[in-house]
């Protein structure tokens, strides 16, 4: 999918675009105000940024710290190379327990996994409990953004949806109404549900305690009402001790939704009393990104979705013109990695303004790694060679002063004499909504010589004030 | 001290006044600059889109020209920000790009840091609106960006705010980017052209008379825009467009 492409069709509702930008730049607001709150906001970001990347260089040993900790205290421990050994495993689980019906909260591994497409061609069905996430759920779409799933769809949309699927009034757009109504529909699922899911936040090595933080609880009631509970987790989780956890749940939901903490953060230490605890570790090509000086950064990630709020392409464009399953600034640099032939516009989609790297909680040089991506692509043929030989070409150019002036020359005074429809022909993509700058008839280089003659032949007739250029 | 005058080639070809007031300033302030010919780009085009290749010969040539004198001093954010950040791995010699590297300065960097002025003579008695260049601003830390939580600064604003009769305009996003990017202005055209648009909606409710900014590539970009307007509408555009080295340079006169 190509990137572009699909942010022009997202603006060409201008005002469903300016709506979604203002929506998710107030949750940036409100993420400044709160880290704004904590003059020792820095320092967090710079420990939290630390610890994490100590837990990447010494993952191995951690991972297998933490497996035989989860399992002491009773949980059941298992390891995915990648995205299908990781729905199968989560497959073979529910099915030697005989599960028809699943409750799953917020998890975005799933979600890069496709775990709801794999259990309902095995007949398992999947119930999403994340409120956005039931609403894109019930819509057959997917997640727009990694904390606010839909946060592309609007009241009277959700309103819609409702009246057709849960049966609410037509046209009723009150949230507290809608959400109440969600709340009654959900509370059955849950009460039928065989088993439930959960992401998993954090990984404690010390303690084989894993963490899960939602604002709508619906975690603890999907692993308190089903005795089996599958936690599904990207290696990259773990934080070494339980001290360590302070850090990132003081970043995290400042970071993503301008709260002080997250309204859960339940910490499951082994299963619940006659049930099982099952947790998935998956790999899907992280050791790859691990092993990577560049990009190794981008595994500390904490998934708040602040890059995302920031992004002024991704607010302007919307989450599904990324066309994954993590979108923004961290998305286009995670997804190159997974797939880069499928992925190669999303490095271009990103004006390198740098407004993700100051956000991020735990400072990862999100611009950076999206500067040096486009380097890999071309490097390894992925741009369009048009791309890349006109960028050669005018590489030459600006190498050869006499051609560079004389291209200029040329531009400046032929350019300058066309009549208006042939400058703004459709190939010029620049002059779609913008008028070329007025074309100057001399150069600085010349206007400047033009001084140096002016200001030499003043200073002869004594004239002139002192002024220095030795040339 | 020998200072070489930096000027991009945008400016170069563009926007010359932006040069040669760039010039006056410096002089102003008794600095004697040498504006080495034979001077073309940065190289930051090719180095956006992933060009490493085609950018190594421009970076090279940039150093080649600038590496004899004391400083280097160019009229943009973004430029400077080029050489002195993403010039690892495109220039053979560590030490040669080291040097051209500490000695490289954005106009009012070079006057804020190195001259240490902080009181412009002159009035501009006109209602700006200060577009941060993302660059200059989070790569340079012209400023504090909105996103840190440090103590507030900025560079640019405290020369200007020197200068008598000027206010400034108080925006509702104070740092957000203005789509331009370079290549991304094209490539991404329909983003761009909504990030540029949404800037000068916010300069307009804030009052804007005169926009500027280190950088005259977003400028471009903004003027476009406000020249489009003006043309679709046969009237005058929105608000001016002027380099801060214009300011500078015409508040003096």
């Amino acid at each position: 999918m190509k990137h572009a492409a699909e942010a022009a069709r997202f603006i060409a509702d201008t005002e469903r675009a300016q709506w979604h930008d203002q929506a998710i730049w107030f949750v940036r607001s409100k993420r400044d105000l709160a880290a704004h709150g904590v003059p020792e906001w820095e320092t967090l970001r710079e420990t939290a940024a630390q610890i994490k990347s100590h837990t990447m260089g010494q993952l191995a040993g951690y991972l297998e710290q933490f497996e035989k900790q989860a399992s002491a205290l009773g949980a059941i421990v298992h390891w995915a190379q990648d995205a299908q050994e990781h729905n199968k495993i989560v497959q073979q689980i529910l099915e030697q327990h005989q599960v028809r019906r699943v409750v799953k909260s917020k998890s975005m591994l799933t979600e890069e996994c496709g775990l709801n497409e794999h259990l309902e061609q095995h007949e398992i069905e999947v119930i999403d409990t994340d409120l956005g996430e039931r609403i894109v759920q019930l819509r057959q779409e997917r997640p727009s953004h990694i904390v606010l799933p839909a946060i592309h769809i609007k009241k009277a949309e959700v309103g819609e949806l409702f009246h057709q699927q849960l049966g609410t009034d037509a046209g009723a757009t009150d949230p507290q109404y809608l959400t109440e109504a969600a709340r009654q529909h959900l509370r059955q699922e849950f009460l039928r549900a065989d088993a439930g899911i959960t992401g998993v936040n954090f990984a404690i090595a010390e303690t084989g305690g894993i963490v899960v933080c939602t604002n709508e609880g619906n975690a603890d009631l999907t692993t308190s009402l089903p005795k089996l509970h599958i936690a599904c987790m990207g290696i990259e989780k773990l934080i070494p001790r339980a001290v360590d956890l302070g850090v990132f749940l003081r970043l995290l939901a400042r970071s993503a939704t301008g709260q002080p903490i997250t309204s859960y953060s339940s910490h499951f230490h082994g299963p619940q009393a006659g049930g099982e605890l099952h947790i998935v570790l998956v790999d899907n090509r992280r050791s790859q990104i691990l092993a990577s000086d560049d990009f190794r950064r981008s595994l500390h990630c904490i998934r708040c979705g602040a890059c995302l709020n920031t992004c002024p392409v991704y607010r302007r464009s919307g989450g599904h013109s990324y066309g994954v399953t993590i979108a923004g600034p961290i998305g286009s640099t995670l997804n190159p990695a997974l797939e880069p032939g499928r992925h190669e516009t999303l490095p271009y989609a990103c004006s390198l303004c740098g407004s993700c790297t100051e956000v991020c909680p735990v400072k990862i040089d999100l611009h950076q790694q999206l500067f040096t991506w486009r380097e890999k692509l071309v490097m390894r043929g992925l741009v369009p060679r048009w791309k890349t030989w006109s960028m050669r070409g005018l590489g030459w150019v600006l190498s050869n002063p006499r051609i560079y002036r004389l291209t200029g020359w040329l531009a400046r005074n032929v350019g300058s004499r066309l009549p208006r429809w042939i400058v703004y022909n459709r190939m010029n993509v620049w002059g779609r909504q913008r008028e070329i700058p007025p074309l100057p008839k001399q150069t600085f280089q010349e206007l400047y010589a033009q001084r140096d003659v002016a200001f030499e032949e003043s200073s002869r007739n004594g004239v002139g004030e002192a002024r220095g250029g030795d040339h | 001290m020998r200072v070489g005058l930096f000027i991009p080639c945008y400016i170069e070809q563009l926007y010359p006044q932006v040069g040669l007031a760039t010039v006056q300033v410096l002089e102003r302030f008794g600095v004697t600059v040498e504006y080495p010919h034979g001077q073309t780009c940065c190289g930051q085009p090719m180095a956006n889109m992933g060009c490493t290749d085609a950018a190594r010969p421009v970076a090279e040539h940039f150093l080649d020209l600038f590496e004899a004198y004391d400083y280097v001093v160019g009229p943009s954010g973004s430029c400077v920000s080029m050489v002195r950040h993403h010039y690892d791995g495109l220039v053979a010699d560590p030490q040669r790009l080291e040097k051209v590297r500490q000695k490289t300065f954005e106009l009012c960097e070079f006057l804020h840091d190195v001259l240490e002025i902080r009181h412009l003579e002159g009035h501009f008695p006109h209602q700006v609106g200060l577009h941060q260049g993302c660059h200059g601003l989070r790569e340079l830390k012209l400023a504090s960006p909105s996103e840190l939580v440090i103590e507030h600064y900025n560079k640019v604003q405290i020369l200007l705010e020197s200068l008598e009769g000027i206010r400034f305009s108080q925006l509702q996003r104070p740092d957000e980017c203005c789509g331009f990017g370079g290549t991304f202005s094209v490539s991404e055209e329909a983003v761009a052209c909504m990030m540029g648009q949404d800037r000068l909606r916010d300069h307009q409710q804030a009052g804007t008379e005169v926009l500027t900014s280190v950088d005259m590539s977003c400028l471009m970009h903004q003027q476009g825009l406000l020249q489009r307007a003006a043309h679709n509408s046969k009237s005058k555009p929105a608000m001016r467009v002027m380099h801060v080295a214009e300011i500078m340079a015409m508040s003096d006169q």
